[in-house]
């Protein structure tokens, strides 16, 4: 069988690299994207920590069932606030967004 | 779950339904434009009744200790905050019920939202469980973007929301990761659980990532404390929502960040030997969050933001008193009881402080601290009560504010924590310079020429006479909240030790 820490490591990675893009990324958009990619190496890590320590109980595939659902609804009212924002200024570009400072 | 647990969810259920009814109120009853307009001034009491029953709900569970659903907890010290949550949003709507009068067609829905947020730090505070935790976390902060976000024709309230939505998101999915650390580690969500993972050593070859998991966990509650590093959203956020969401946010949502950080900390890791570690973590960033608000409110000149900077570095004191935690009978400051007292006193005394800065902006328009010159003429009951709140701020006797300092300070005094306590002495000192910078502005700068006196509507007069009132009580008599706030900690503490 596949060892745990296999698993890990993909998380962090998936982690890392979707914290990079939540970083990195000047459109609001790929920023959302970026923090997708966080939110399902988290689900990696419930899944497979559910898989080896617990699998007795459902606790690790319920808490990832929410995490979804939850990405889900930020998402919408994320989505929301872009289309919001961007009738105002045609952009969506966050380093555009710089008239309160100090 | 029993039926009879209902009762403990009383608050959560009428505030619920309460908002669905303006929600339905909004949609159909105040359709018709021509007398839609007299309809909505009806909704901010609609909420209000709301709020009151849902503090009359609160009575059943009244010093008691049961738990709900398993993943919820009635307990004295989830009332303590719960209590807290139902003022503030109280008093918010007092606040939104003339500021949004001409800025929003829209207004139902605000009222309808204020209700929700309550709602949402309701089961925040009382969660006993990460998922829990995590959707109740979740859905107050998505509900503050879209309050954030409200003004849709503001480009500041827009761009506001943007940055709290994308820090927010981030912060989230950080702290989520470290929840799922957690439940590796320990095999279980529930903090009791977890506590007893971590005192059995059962799972002791995952134990190595307690530490990272919390760092990790840090992240979601420092974000919606507002401590650095997890700060930056706060200044552009408070300048741009609408001035009563920015009251909200630096008030009872920033408590429910410390409720659930106290909660999460002592009951679950509060085993001695992890305990050292987060200290040790809590005392590094409590002396960054109030040094790095203090040294940059200094150079502010917008009124809004430099209160942004003010409780950022509030929130630095606040955290002295977690991480100077300490259990034991018969103790006057448990760290904790400090961090409760702490946080009422600033919840009544900021949002006075930004009833003020609504009531100006809602007759002149204008928030940078040089437009408060003259203020004492233009307003004298203004001026005087924003100035009881600055000195409240800056934790000047007889004053709420100078209760919580004291025994938040009292506490690390007691821990023998010097250095903390010298630089939060300092930091004090820098904070009082600016707050009363804007007292030399009220009183001794002359106004404008033609500047004329500031109509208060009766809402903010109500709002301020309260929040001024309650201010100067809790400095004069501040025993009952003393005892409130002990026996709400004892709570917490039962787990420490």
């Amino acid at each position: 069988m596949v060892p745990l820490w296999y698993y890990l490591v993909l998380a962090a990675a998936l982690f890392c690299i979707g914290a990079f893009g939540a970083l990195a990324r000047k459109n609001a958009v790929g920023v959302l994207m970026g923090v997708e990619l966080m939110l399902n190496a988290v689900n990696i890590n419930l899944v497979a920590f559910w898989r080896y320590t617990t699998a007795a109980q459902l606790t690790g595939q319920l808490f990832a069932v929410f995490v979804i659902t939850v990405a889900a609804a930020e998402a919408a009212v994320g989505l929301a606030l872009f289309i919001a924002i961007y009738r105002q200024r045609n952009t969506v570009n966050v380093e555009e967004f710089d008239t309160m400072k100090g | 779950m029993k039926l009879a647990d209902l009762t403990y969810l009383l608050p959560e259920l009428i505030l619920l339904l309460t908002a669905a009814l303006i929600f339905l109120l909004d949609l159909i009853w105040f359709k018709r434009p021509a007398v839609s307009e007299r309809r909505t001034e009806w909704l901010p009491y609609v909420a209000l009744a709301g709020l009151g029953g849902a503090a009359l709900g609160l009575l059943p569970s009244l010093g008691k200790t049961a738990s709900v659903a398993t993943v919820l907890t009635a307990d004295p010290y989830g009332v303590f905050f719960k209590a807290l949550a139902i003022m503030g949003v109280a008093l918010v709507v007092l606040l939104a019920a003339p500021y949004l009068r001409g800025r929003t067609p829209y207004r139902g829905e605000f009222y309808a939202l204020l209700l929700i947020v309550a709602l949402a730090i309701c089961l925040a505070v009382g969660a006993t469980n990460l998922v829990m935790i995590y959707l109740a976390m979740e859905f107050l902060s998505i509900t503050s973007y879209v309050l954030t976000g409200y003004l849709r024709n503001d480009r500041k309230s827009g761009e506001a929301a943007l940055k709290y939505f994308l820090y927010g998101a981030t912060a989230s999915a950080v702290m989520l990761y470290g929840m799922s650390l957690l439940y590796g580690a320990t095999g279980t969500v529930d903090l009791a659980g977890i506590a007893a993972a971590f005192q059995g050593k059962a799972q002791g070859t995952l134990a190595w990532l307690s530490m990272p998991a919390i760092i990790l966990l840090m992240a979601g509650f420092g974000f919606k404390a507002s401590l650095v590093p997890f700060h930056q959203w706060a200044p552009d956020t408070y300048e741009g929502a609408p001035t009563p969401v920015t009251a909200f946010l630096s008030t009872a949502s920033k408590a429910t960040g410390f409720a659930i950080l106290m909660r999460v900390l002592l009951t679950s890791l509060g085993q001695a030997d992890i305990a050292r570690q987060w200290i040790s973590l809590l005392v590094a960033i409590s002396v960054l969050t109030m040094t790095l608000g203090n040294l940059t409110a200094l150079r502010q000149t917008h009124i809004k933001r430099l209160l942004a900077y003010s409780s950022i570095a509030q929130a630095g004191y606040i955290l002295i008193g977690v991480a100077a935690v300490l259990a034991g009978p018969g103790r006057t400051f448990t760290g904790i009881n400090g961090v409760l007292i702490y946080l009422l006193a600033y919840l009544f005394t900021n949002v006075g402080a930004f009833t003020v800065v609504t009531a100006v902006e809602t007759a002149t328009g204008k928030v940078d601290i040089r437009d408060y010159a003259g203020l004492v003429q233009r307003s004298p009951w203004l001026a005087a009560l924003l100035l009881v709140f600055l000195l409240s701020l800056a934790g000047i006797p007889p004053t709420g504010g100078f209760i919580g300092k004291f025994f938040v300070f009292g506490a690390a005094v007691q821990n023998q924590m010097w250095v903390l306590v010298a630089i939060a002495a300092v930091n004090s000192v820098i904070a009082a310079f600016y707050y009363l910078n804007i007292v030399r502005y009220i009183f001794f700068t002359p106004a404008e020429e033609g500047a004329d006196r500031i109509p208060v509507a009766l809402p903010f007069r109500v709002a301020v006479g309260v929040t001024a009132a309650v201010t100067i009580l809790l400095g004069l008599a501040p025993s009952p909240l003393i005892a409130w706030a002990t026996q709400s900690a004892q709570a917490l503490l039962v787990a420490l030790r």
